[in-house]
Protein backbone atom coordinates (compact mmCIF):
# COMPACT_ATOMS: atom_id res chain seq x y z
CA UNK A 1 0.00 0.00 0.00
CA UNK A 2 2.74 2.41 0.97
CA UNK A 3 4.92 1.66 -1.97
CA UNK A 4 4.80 3.73 -5.12
CA UNK A 5 6.57 2.97 -8.34
CA UNK A 6 8.69 6.07 -8.49
CA UNK A 7 9.09 9.58 -7.22
CA UNK A 8 7.13 11.10 -10.06
CA UNK A 9 3.94 9.14 -9.53
CA UNK A 10 3.87 9.80 -5.81
CA UNK A 11 1.53 12.35 -4.38
CA UNK A 12 3.30 15.19 -2.62
CA UNK A 13 1.77 15.92 0.74
CA UNK A 14 0.88 19.59 0.77
CA UNK A 15 -0.87 22.07 3.09
CA UNK A 16 -3.62 22.65 0.54
CA UNK A 17 -4.61 19.00 0.46
CA UNK A 18 -7.85 18.05 2.15
CA UNK A 19 -7.12 16.18 5.36
CA UNK A 20 -9.71 13.57 4.35
CA UNK A 21 -7.77 12.91 1.13
CA UNK A 22 -4.60 12.45 3.10
CA UNK A 23 -6.26 9.77 5.22
CA UNK A 24 -7.62 8.18 2.05
CA UNK A 25 -4.05 8.00 0.79
CA UNK A 26 -2.80 6.30 3.95
CA UNK A 27 -5.26 5.32 6.63
CA UNK A 28 -2.58 4.49 9.19
CA UNK A 29 -2.30 8.27 9.61
CA UNK A 30 -5.47 8.02 11.72
CA UNK A 31 -3.23 7.01 14.62
CA UNK A 32 -1.01 10.02 13.96
CA UNK A 33 -4.00 12.37 14.08
CA UNK A 34 -5.18 11.08 17.41
CA UNK A 35 -1.69 11.35 18.90
CA UNK A 36 -1.53 14.97 17.78
CA UNK A 37 -4.90 15.67 19.33
CA UNK A 38 -6.69 16.18 16.02
CA UNK A 39 -10.23 14.86 16.38
CA UNK A 40 -12.20 13.42 13.50
CA UNK A 41 -15.05 15.43 12.04
CA UNK A 42 -12.76 17.91 10.29
CA UNK A 43 -15.13 18.14 7.31
CA UNK A 44 -13.59 19.56 4.13
CA UNK A 45 -10.77 21.35 5.91
CA UNK A 46 -7.32 21.25 4.42
CA UNK A 47 -4.17 20.04 6.13
CA UNK A 48 -3.04 23.64 6.59
CA UNK A 49 -6.33 24.72 8.11
CA UNK A 50 -6.52 21.84 10.54
CA UNK A 51 -2.95 22.37 11.68
CA UNK A 52 -3.57 26.04 12.26
CA UNK A 53 -6.77 25.35 14.15
CA UNK A 54 -4.97 22.94 16.48
CA UNK A 55 -1.82 25.00 16.83
CA UNK A 56 0.31 22.28 15.25
CA UNK A 57 3.40 23.23 13.33
CA UNK A 58 2.65 22.49 9.67
CA UNK A 59 6.16 21.44 8.64
CA UNK A 60 6.47 18.92 11.46
CA UNK A 61 3.06 17.55 10.56
CA UNK A 62 4.02 17.08 6.91
CA UNK A 63 7.30 15.42 7.91
CA UNK A 64 5.59 12.96 10.23
CA UNK A 65 2.94 12.13 7.62
CA UNK A 66 5.60 11.76 4.92
CA UNK A 67 7.56 9.21 6.94
CA UNK A 68 4.38 7.34 7.75
CA UNK A 69 3.27 7.20 4.16
CA UNK A 70 6.38 6.48 2.11
CA UNK A 71 8.89 3.80 3.03
CA UNK A 72 11.84 5.58 1.49
CA UNK A 73 10.78 9.12 2.38
CA UNK A 74 13.64 11.56 2.59
CA UNK A 75 12.83 14.52 4.83
CA UNK A 76 13.16 17.67 2.69
CA UNK A 77 15.56 20.28 4.03
CA UNK A 78 13.14 23.19 3.89
CA UNK A 79 10.65 21.33 6.10
CA UNK A 80 13.41 20.34 8.53
CA UNK A 81 14.50 23.95 8.66
CA UNK A 82 10.99 25.31 9.18
CA UNK A 83 9.73 22.62 11.51
CA UNK A 84 9.55 23.05 15.26
CA UNK A 85 11.31 20.24 17.17
CA UNK A 86 9.01 20.90 20.14
CA UNK A 87 6.06 19.63 18.10
CA UNK A 88 7.95 16.54 17.05
CA UNK A 89 8.82 15.90 20.69
CA UNK A 90 5.17 16.38 21.62
CA UNK A 91 4.18 13.81 19.03
CA UNK A 92 6.81 11.30 20.13
CA UNK A 93 5.82 11.75 23.74
CA UNK A 94 2.17 11.08 23.08
CA UNK A 95 2.97 8.05 21.00
CA UNK A 96 5.06 6.74 23.89
CA UNK A 97 2.04 6.93 26.16
CA UNK A 98 -0.09 5.44 23.42
CA UNK A 99 2.17 2.37 23.29
CA UNK A 100 2.57 1.90 27.01
CA UNK A 101 -0.93 2.81 28.19
CA UNK A 102 -3.02 1.44 25.35
CA UNK A 103 -1.31 -0.84 22.90
CA UNK A 104 0.88 -2.97 25.13
CA UNK A 105 -1.93 -3.40 27.64
CA UNK A 106 -4.30 -4.50 24.90
CA UNK A 107 -1.69 -6.85 23.47
CA UNK A 108 -0.99 -8.34 26.88
CA UNK A 109 -4.68 -8.92 27.49
CA UNK A 110 -5.28 -10.63 24.17
CA UNK A 111 -2.10 -12.68 24.58
CA UNK A 112 -3.29 -13.87 27.99
CA UNK A 113 -6.59 -14.85 26.48
CA UNK A 114 -4.82 -16.66 23.67
CA UNK A 115 -2.55 -18.78 25.85
CA UNK A 116 -5.22 -19.52 28.48
CA UNK A 117 -5.64 -23.14 27.30
CA UNK A 118 -1.87 -23.84 27.48
CA UNK A 119 -0.34 -25.58 30.48
CA UNK A 120 0.95 -23.59 33.42
CA UNK A 121 4.66 -23.72 32.54
CA UNK A 122 4.01 -22.58 28.99
CA UNK A 123 1.84 -19.73 30.21
CA UNK A 124 4.41 -18.68 32.75
CA UNK A 125 7.26 -18.52 30.28
CA UNK A 126 5.21 -16.57 27.74
CA UNK A 127 4.07 -14.07 30.38
CA UNK A 128 7.63 -13.69 31.48
CA UNK A 129 8.77 -13.10 27.93
CA UNK A 130 6.12 -10.46 27.45
CA UNK A 131 6.95 -8.64 30.66
CA UNK A 132 10.63 -8.61 29.72
CA UNK A 133 9.63 -7.09 26.41
CA UNK A 134 7.53 -4.44 28.09
CA UNK A 135 10.36 -3.62 30.49
CA UNK A 136 12.67 -3.15 27.52
CA UNK A 137 10.23 -0.80 25.80
CA UNK A 138 9.71 1.13 29.03
CA UNK A 139 13.45 1.57 29.54
CA UNK A 140 13.91 2.60 25.94
CA UNK A 141 11.17 5.22 26.17
CA UNK A 142 12.28 6.35 29.63
CA UNK A 143 15.69 7.31 28.31
CA UNK A 144 14.09 9.46 25.65
CA UNK A 145 11.58 10.99 28.06
CA UNK A 146 14.12 11.69 30.79
CA UNK A 147 17.20 12.60 28.79
CA UNK A 148 16.54 13.37 25.15
CA UNK A 149 13.29 15.33 25.29
CA UNK A 150 14.32 17.59 28.21
CA UNK A 151 17.57 18.25 26.36
CA UNK A 152 15.70 19.33 23.23
CA UNK A 153 13.43 21.56 25.28
CA UNK A 154 16.30 23.20 27.08
CA UNK A 155 18.13 23.72 23.81
CA UNK A 156 15.04 25.41 22.37
CA UNK A 157 14.73 27.76 25.31
CA UNK A 158 18.41 28.61 25.05
CA UNK A 159 19.27 26.71 28.20
CA UNK A 160 22.41 24.82 29.01
CA UNK A 161 23.44 21.67 27.16
CA UNK A 162 24.92 19.94 30.17
CA UNK A 163 27.51 18.26 28.03
CA UNK A 164 24.88 16.28 26.15
CA UNK A 165 24.46 16.28 22.41
CA UNK A 166 22.00 14.60 20.08
CA UNK A 167 24.86 12.55 18.71
CA UNK A 168 24.85 10.57 21.95
CA UNK A 169 21.21 9.75 21.38
CA UNK A 170 21.99 8.39 17.94
CA UNK A 171 24.71 6.23 19.44
CA UNK A 172 22.56 4.90 22.27
CA UNK A 173 19.46 4.39 20.22
CA UNK A 174 18.89 0.70 20.81
CA UNK A 175 16.66 -1.60 18.86
CA UNK A 176 13.51 -2.72 20.58
CA UNK A 177 12.08 -4.58 17.63
CA UNK A 178 13.80 -7.92 18.18
CA UNK A 179 11.65 -9.25 20.99
CA UNK A 180 8.45 -8.18 19.24
CA UNK A 181 9.62 -9.99 16.14
CA UNK A 182 10.34 -13.06 18.27
CA UNK A 183 6.88 -12.88 19.79
CA UNK A 184 5.43 -12.78 16.30
CA UNK A 185 7.29 -15.92 15.30
CA UNK A 186 6.32 -17.69 18.51
CA UNK A 187 2.63 -16.88 18.10
CA UNK A 188 2.63 -17.67 14.40
CA UNK A 189 4.74 -20.82 14.37
CA UNK A 190 5.20 -22.40 17.76
CA UNK A 191 2.20 -22.02 20.05
CA UNK A 192 0.48 -25.35 20.70
CA UNK A 193 -2.60 -26.09 18.62
CA UNK A 194 -4.94 -25.75 21.61
CA UNK A 195 -4.73 -22.00 21.04
CA UNK A 196 -7.68 -20.53 19.19
CA UNK A 197 -6.95 -19.58 15.57
CA UNK A 198 -9.14 -16.48 15.49
CA UNK A 199 -7.51 -15.10 18.63
CA UNK A 200 -4.15 -16.02 17.25
CA UNK A 201 -4.82 -14.07 14.08
CA UNK A 202 -5.95 -11.03 15.97
CA UNK A 203 -2.84 -11.08 18.15
CA UNK A 204 -0.75 -11.40 14.99
CA UNK A 205 -2.50 -8.48 13.28
CA UNK A 206 -1.82 -6.45 16.36
CA UNK A 207 1.87 -7.37 16.41
CA UNK A 208 2.28 -6.60 12.72
CA UNK A 209 0.62 -3.23 13.26
CA UNK A 210 2.82 -2.42 16.27
CA UNK A 211 5.93 -3.52 14.45
CA UNK A 212 5.26 -1.18 11.57
CA UNK A 213 4.21 1.65 13.85
CA UNK A 214 7.30 1.37 16.07
CA UNK A 215 9.41 1.26 12.95
CA UNK A 216 7.93 4.56 11.78
CA UNK A 217 8.33 5.94 15.28
CA UNK A 218 12.06 5.21 15.16
CA UNK A 219 12.33 6.73 11.69
CA UNK A 220 10.70 9.93 12.95
CA UNK A 221 13.27 10.08 15.74
CA UNK A 222 16.24 9.36 13.51
CA UNK A 223 15.25 11.21 10.35
CA UNK A 224 13.25 14.15 11.68
CA UNK A 225 14.12 14.88 15.29
CA UNK A 226 17.85 14.19 15.07
CA UNK A 227 18.50 16.37 11.98
CA UNK A 228 16.33 19.19 13.41
CA UNK A 229 18.24 19.16 16.68
CA UNK A 230 21.61 18.84 14.96
CA UNK A 231 20.72 21.99 13.04
CA UNK A 232 19.85 23.77 16.30
CA UNK A 233 23.13 22.70 17.86
CA UNK A 234 25.10 23.98 14.88
CA UNK A 235 23.19 27.22 14.96
CA UNK A 236 23.97 27.64 18.64
CA UNK A 237 27.64 26.92 18.07
CA UNK A 238 27.86 29.56 15.37
CA UNK A 239 26.38 32.15 17.69
CA UNK A 240 28.92 31.53 20.38
CA UNK B 1 18.55 -10.36 -24.52
CA UNK B 2 16.60 -11.57 -21.55
CA UNK B 3 15.94 -15.22 -21.19
CA UNK B 4 14.65 -17.38 -18.39
CA UNK B 5 17.91 -19.17 -17.76
CA UNK B 6 19.81 -15.97 -17.06
CA UNK B 7 21.02 -15.62 -13.50
CA UNK B 8 19.36 -13.11 -11.23
CA UNK B 9 21.73 -10.51 -9.85
CA UNK B 10 21.07 -8.07 -7.03
CA UNK B 11 23.19 -4.92 -7.03
CA UNK B 12 23.98 -3.18 -3.75
CA UNK B 13 25.76 -0.20 -5.18
CA UNK B 14 25.21 3.45 -4.28
CA UNK B 15 26.55 4.86 -7.55
CA UNK B 16 23.98 5.12 -10.33
CA UNK B 17 26.73 5.30 -12.91
CA UNK B 18 28.24 2.00 -11.76
CA UNK B 19 24.80 0.40 -11.78
CA UNK B 20 24.20 1.58 -15.33
CA UNK B 21 27.60 0.27 -16.33
CA UNK B 22 26.90 -3.19 -14.98
CA UNK B 23 23.47 -3.24 -16.58
CA UNK B 24 25.18 -2.34 -19.83
CA UNK B 25 27.68 -5.21 -19.51
CA UNK B 26 24.85 -7.64 -18.76
CA UNK B 27 22.67 -6.56 -21.63
CA UNK B 28 25.62 -6.80 -24.05
CA UNK B 29 26.77 -10.21 -22.90
CA UNK B 30 23.63 -11.88 -21.55
CA UNK B 31 23.79 -14.73 -19.05
CA UNK B 32 23.12 -12.40 -16.10
CA UNK B 33 20.37 -9.90 -15.51
CA UNK B 34 19.81 -7.25 -12.86
CA UNK B 35 16.91 -8.33 -10.69
CA UNK B 36 17.09 -5.51 -8.18
CA UNK B 37 19.11 -2.53 -7.08
CA UNK B 38 19.72 -1.32 -3.55
CA UNK B 39 21.65 1.84 -2.89
CA UNK B 40 22.28 1.13 0.78
CA UNK B 41 21.91 -1.36 3.60
CA UNK B 42 18.91 0.00 5.48
CA UNK B 43 16.16 -1.89 7.16
CA UNK B 44 13.94 -1.81 4.08
CA UNK B 45 16.88 -3.05 2.07
CA UNK B 46 17.29 -5.97 4.48
CA UNK B 47 13.75 -7.09 3.79
CA UNK B 48 14.31 -6.93 0.06
CA UNK B 49 17.60 -8.74 0.44
CA UNK B 50 15.81 -11.55 2.21
CA UNK B 51 12.94 -11.79 -0.24
CA UNK B 52 14.71 -11.25 -3.53
CA UNK B 53 15.99 -14.79 -4.07
CA UNK B 54 18.89 -13.61 -6.19
CA UNK B 55 21.54 -16.05 -7.46
CA UNK B 56 24.29 -13.56 -7.04
CA UNK B 57 24.89 -10.26 -5.31
CA UNK B 58 27.33 -7.59 -6.41
CA UNK B 59 28.12 -5.25 -3.58
CA UNK B 60 30.25 -2.17 -3.25
CA UNK B 61 31.55 -2.50 0.34
CA UNK B 62 31.41 1.27 0.78
CA UNK B 63 27.80 0.69 1.84
CA UNK B 64 29.20 -0.63 5.11
CA UNK B 65 30.82 1.77 7.50
CA UNK B 66 34.47 1.31 8.30
CA UNK B 67 33.99 -0.88 11.35
CA UNK B 68 31.52 -3.33 9.79
CA UNK B 69 33.32 -3.73 6.46
CA UNK B 70 35.41 -6.74 7.49
CA UNK B 71 32.22 -8.63 8.39
CA UNK B 72 30.19 -7.45 5.40
CA UNK B 73 30.09 -10.88 3.78
CA UNK B 74 28.64 -12.58 6.86
CA UNK B 75 26.12 -9.77 7.26
CA UNK B 76 24.79 -10.58 3.78
CA UNK B 77 24.85 -14.31 4.62
CA UNK B 78 22.34 -13.70 7.38
CA UNK B 79 19.76 -12.77 4.77
CA UNK B 80 20.54 -14.80 1.71
CA UNK B 81 22.55 -17.77 0.49
CA UNK B 82 23.48 -16.11 -2.80
CA UNK B 83 27.07 -15.86 -3.97
CA UNK B 84 28.49 -12.45 -3.16
CA UNK B 85 30.94 -10.57 -5.36
CA UNK B 86 32.54 -7.32 -4.31
CA UNK B 87 32.87 -4.36 -6.64
CA UNK B 88 36.10 -2.54 -5.93
CA UNK B 89 35.58 1.20 -6.32
CA UNK B 90 37.99 2.45 -3.68
CA UNK B 91 41.06 1.10 -1.92
CA UNK B 92 40.35 -0.90 1.22
CA UNK B 93 42.24 -3.28 3.45
CA UNK B 94 42.93 -6.76 2.03
CA UNK B 95 40.75 -8.41 4.66
CA UNK B 96 37.71 -6.65 3.26
CA UNK B 97 38.15 -8.26 -0.15
CA UNK B 98 39.19 -11.72 0.99
CA UNK B 99 35.80 -12.56 2.45
CA UNK B 100 33.98 -12.28 -0.89
CA UNK B 101 33.57 -15.06 -3.42
CA UNK B 102 35.18 -12.87 -6.07
CA UNK B 103 36.21 -9.24 -6.53
CA UNK B 104 35.64 -7.23 -9.67
CA UNK B 105 37.48 -4.04 -10.35
CA UNK B 106 35.95 -1.05 -12.12
CA UNK B 107 38.72 -1.43 -14.72
CA UNK B 108 37.88 -5.04 -15.56
CA UNK B 109 36.86 -5.65 -19.18
CA UNK B 110 33.26 -6.87 -19.62
CA UNK B 111 34.24 -10.49 -20.49
CA UNK B 112 36.46 -10.59 -17.40
CA UNK B 113 33.56 -9.43 -15.25
CA UNK B 114 31.31 -12.14 -16.62
CA UNK B 115 34.01 -14.78 -16.11
CA UNK B 116 34.50 -13.73 -12.51
CA UNK B 117 30.78 -13.87 -11.84
CA UNK B 118 30.66 -17.39 -13.32
CA UNK B 119 33.57 -18.49 -11.14
CA UNK B 120 31.90 -17.05 -8.07
CA UNK B 121 28.66 -18.84 -8.84
CA UNK B 122 30.19 -22.24 -9.49
CA UNK B 123 32.52 -22.03 -6.47
CA UNK B 124 29.57 -21.09 -4.35
CA UNK B 125 27.36 -23.92 -5.57
CA UNK B 126 29.91 -26.49 -4.50
CA UNK B 127 29.47 -25.52 -0.89
CA UNK B 128 27.00 -27.65 1.04
CA UNK B 129 23.68 -25.86 1.12
CA UNK B 130 22.10 -25.24 4.48
CA UNK B 131 18.76 -26.09 2.95
CA UNK B 132 16.99 -27.82 5.79
CA UNK B 133 14.46 -25.82 7.74
CA UNK B 134 14.48 -28.20 10.68
CA UNK B 135 17.05 -27.80 13.42
CA UNK B 136 19.84 -30.37 13.31
CA UNK B 137 20.58 -32.33 16.46
CA UNK B 138 23.71 -30.26 17.14
CA UNK B 139 21.70 -27.09 16.70
CA UNK B 140 19.15 -28.38 19.17
CA UNK B 141 21.90 -29.10 21.70
CA UNK B 142 23.25 -25.60 21.30
CA UNK B 143 19.80 -24.08 21.47
CA UNK B 144 19.27 -25.81 24.82
CA UNK B 145 22.52 -24.34 26.14
CA UNK B 146 21.53 -20.87 24.94
CA UNK B 147 18.09 -21.21 26.51
CA UNK B 148 19.74 -22.15 29.79
CA UNK B 149 21.68 -18.93 29.65
CA UNK B 150 25.12 -20.28 28.74
CA UNK B 151 27.62 -18.00 27.04
CA UNK B 152 29.17 -18.79 23.65
CA UNK B 153 32.53 -19.49 25.28
CA UNK B 154 30.97 -21.96 27.71
CA UNK B 155 29.13 -23.75 24.91
CA UNK B 156 32.32 -23.92 22.85
CA UNK B 157 34.20 -25.48 25.78
CA UNK B 158 31.42 -27.94 26.52
CA UNK B 159 31.35 -29.38 23.00
CA UNK B 160 34.98 -28.75 22.29
CA UNK B 161 34.28 -26.58 19.24
CA UNK B 162 35.39 -23.07 18.37
CA UNK B 163 33.41 -19.98 19.33
CA UNK B 164 33.14 -19.25 15.63
CA UNK B 165 31.33 -22.58 15.11
CA UNK B 166 28.99 -21.80 18.00
CA UNK B 167 28.18 -18.44 16.40
CA UNK B 168 27.52 -20.12 13.05
CA UNK B 169 25.16 -22.58 14.73
CA UNK B 170 23.38 -19.74 16.51
CA UNK B 171 23.00 -17.86 13.24
CA UNK B 172 21.48 -20.94 11.64
CA UNK B 173 19.13 -21.44 14.58
CA UNK B 174 17.95 -17.85 14.21
CA UNK B 175 17.63 -18.18 10.46
CA UNK B 176 15.51 -21.31 10.79
CA UNK B 177 13.31 -20.25 13.68
CA UNK B 178 13.14 -16.52 13.03
CA UNK B 179 13.88 -15.95 16.72
CA UNK B 180 16.74 -13.67 17.61
CA UNK B 181 16.76 -13.02 21.36
CA UNK B 182 17.85 -15.40 24.10
CA UNK B 183 14.53 -14.89 25.87
CA UNK B 184 12.69 -15.81 22.67
CA UNK B 185 14.83 -18.92 22.16
CA UNK B 186 14.03 -19.98 25.71
CA UNK B 187 10.32 -19.77 24.95
CA UNK B 188 10.90 -21.74 21.76
CA UNK B 189 12.86 -24.45 23.57
CA UNK B 190 10.17 -24.82 26.20
CA UNK B 191 7.26 -24.90 23.75
CA UNK B 192 9.07 -27.59 21.79
CA UNK B 193 9.82 -29.61 24.93
CA UNK B 194 13.57 -29.28 24.49
CA UNK B 195 13.87 -28.07 28.07
CA UNK B 196 11.60 -28.18 31.09
CA UNK B 197 10.77 -25.20 33.24
CA UNK B 198 13.10 -26.28 36.06
CA UNK B 199 16.14 -25.64 33.89
CA UNK B 200 15.29 -22.01 33.23
CA UNK B 201 14.41 -20.92 36.74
Amino acid sequence: MNRTENEASRMVLSPSMKLADLIELNYSLLAVLSRLGIDLGFGENTVGEVCEEHGIDLSSFLLICGIYTYDDYIAPNDLLKAGNPADVVKYLHSSHSFYLDDELKKLEKSLEELVAPCDETQKKIIYRFFSEYRKEVENHFAYEEETVFPYVKSLLSGGSRNGYSIEQFEENHSNIDEKLNDLKNIVMKYLPSVCDTVLRNSVLYHIFFLEEDLDKHTLIENNVLVPMVTRLEEHEKRQQ
Amino acid sequence: MKNDSSKKVLLIIPSRIMVRGIEGVFSDLGEFRVEGILSDISRTSETRLKNMDADLIIIDPVVFDYATRPSGRSYIAEYTDAAVVALQTIVMEDDVWKQYDEVISIYDAPPVIIRKLRTALSAHQELPKPDSHELSSREKEILICVAKGMLNKEIADLYNISIYTVITHRKNITRKTGIRTVAGLTVYALLNNLIDSSSVE
